[in-house]
């Protein structure tokens, strides 16, 4: 009798576990056995690395370097927005603020994590456009505001990891509080830190709606960050509702770039976490 | 010469007084033990010689402490205060860098910048270590590959490293083994001109073997201090006798 519960519930944990893997390995199929082909007709070089996306013109052009370069483009930015006021505001949680201080700062960083994109979206039209129009960056601010939750939650845990040994260790050969922090405690906690930025990357790169609201989305591969870009995400979600046959195809290649991506992205991650340990 | 001249301290943490009334003179170019049970004060008095009780919240402290003459706990730079006198921890705390960084941290802190001052700071320290035959080698590599007590003897490096006038010592050689104890203990001996020692130890054989005088502390309270060799050979408070000789702790 309780054997077969035992079994019952062991297939229970067995298929709840399989749907996450089944979910992924659909999806990638999907992906490339509709992706690749396009990738075939178009040829691989001008689908890469051609800098025309004209998919109405006859005969059409299907170039995504303007979306890989504006998604490169606005997700480094947005790390070089985002990152340091993150990491610092970590330090700030972990080693600087009063106690009090924390009970609001806390909340408000979970908070910022919960708001729907397209509120941030909103929040970009209405407050950032009227500075730097719509433009890279724009859409750097913007997502460096979106991903410092992810920063600063990691970093503050990795922060807090680290042992306390070391900073009274600092503190003991005469080091101010700043300098142990800064100089000890901080590379302590590099690894969670990297880690941090890391995921950080992915959730940038895999923005679509706010994006869309402030970058400006032409095709063209940009020459300043005052210019408008189109993100690899933007890219499809714009065209995806009326798009047909190659040029439909050509959107799910673009997503396989996308995936190739965040497959670059979490394979470093947990190339991190391995050499962690 | 008296290195610290400490009067009247009390210390609470919250509610709770863990140092009574101690008064006590700890004199310069000797090595001092700080002996007793658990929960007794010595590690807790010892805090209190470089302030590192100020980074304890809730943690009162009345009374004086003096180091050569100065106050050390009114109007004095804390961070100055920590490069004068050293602290070498229980658990070996080499930071996640490597040896050489490890031991410039200190003289870096308190403005060395010339890298050939700093190389000789380093050598210097490690060699009065006694462990830089051991890692001359292996400067650039991290200090968290060395053995337990090698990283106990870098810890003790790099409190040399800022030329302290006295060393603190809390517990050096309970998280190592007998051979890397009888290592510090050594170096201990060979440092004891030129620094002050005070070490808190478990160990009563330890006491008795390196130290010169020894203090005996019972909850918060100091029962006795004399030189070493009196406290173990005839001790003048019974509560002393029977710590020393086994009967608790």
């Amino acid at each position: 009798m309780k054997n077969w519960k035992e079994s019952i519930m062991r297939a229970v944990f067995f298929l709840s576990a399989a749907a996450s893997i089944l979910a992924v390995a659909l999806i990638c199929l999907f992906l490339l056995a509709n992706g690749l082909p396009a990738i075939g007709k178009i040829g691989p070089f001008a689908f890469l690395l051609g800098k025309d996306w004209s998919p109405a013109d006859v005969p059409p052009s299907f170039g995504i370097l303007p979306m890989i370069v504006g998604s490169l483009y606005i997700t480094a930015g947005s790390v070089i927005i985002g990152v340091p006021v993150g990491i610092f505001t970590a330090v700030f949680m972990s080693h600087v603020c009063p106690p009090k201080l924390y009970k609001f700062i806390k909340p408000g960083v979970d908070l910022l994590a919960g708001i729907p994109s397209v509120v941030y979206g909103f929040f970009g039209m209405a407050v950032i456009l009227p500075l730097s129009g719509n433009s890279i960056l724009s859409a750097c601010i913007l997502l460096g505001i979106m991903i410092l939750p992810t920063v600063i939650t990691i970093s503050e845990s990795a922060l807090r990891a680290a042992p306390e040994q070391y900073y009274e260790g600092a503190l003991a050969l005469g080091a101010g509080h700043y300098r142990s922090v800064f100089s000890v405690v901080l590379p302590a906690a590099k690894s969670g830190i990297l880690a941090s930025v890391i995921l950080g990357v992915g959730r940038a790169i895999g923005e679509t709606m706010a994006v869309i609201m402030v970058a400006g989305n032409q095709p063209r591969v940009p020459s300043s960050v005052f210019q408008g870009a189109r993100t690899l995400t933007a890219n499809i979600v714009m065209e995806m509702a009326y798009a047909a046959d190659l040029h439909r195809e050509a959107l799910i290649a673009t997503g396989v770039v996308l995936f190739v991506f965040i497959m670059i992205i979490n394979l470093s991650f947990s190339a991190l976490k391995r050499k962690e340990k | 010469m008296n290195c610290f001249e400490i009067k009247n301290l009390d210390l609470f943490y919250g509610g709770f007084q863990a140092l009574k009334k101690i008064n006590m003179e700890i004199e310069a170019g000797m090595i001092s033990a700080f002996i007793g049970p658990s929960g007794c004060g010595k590690s807790t008095l010892l805090k209190t010689l470089n302030r590192m009780n100020d980074i304890i919240e809730g943690c009162k402290i009345t009374g004086s402490v003096r180091l050569y003459g100065e106050d050390i706990y009114n109007g004095a730079d804390v961070n100055l205060l920590r490069k004068r006198v050293g602290m070498v921890f229980q658990k070996p705390n080499p930071f996640p860098m490597s040896v050489y960084d490890n031991i410039a941290f200190g003289p870096r802190t308190h403005g060395i910048k010339a890298r050939c001052e700093l190389d000789a700071v380093v050598e210097n320290s490690l060699r009065n270590a006694a462990i830089w035959d051991e890692v001359k080698d292996r400067l650039k590599k991290s200090a968290l590959g060395l053995s337990g007590g090698q990283q106990q003897r870098l810890c003790i490096a790099r409190a040399l490293a800022g030329s302290p006038e006295a060393l603190l010592l809390d517990e050096p050689t309970s998280a190592l083994d007998p051979i890397s104890t009888g290592k510090i203990e050594e170096l201990l001996l060979t440092l004891r001109e030129k620094y002050s020692i005070i070490i808190v130890t478990h160990n009563m054989q330890q006491a008795a073997r390196i130290s010169d005088s020894t203090a005996f502390f019972l909850h918060g309270e100091v029962i006795e201090k004399s030189d070493t060799k009196t406290i173990f050979a005839r001790p003048a408070d019974k509560r002393t006798e029977d710590y020393i000789t086994g009967r608790f702790g």
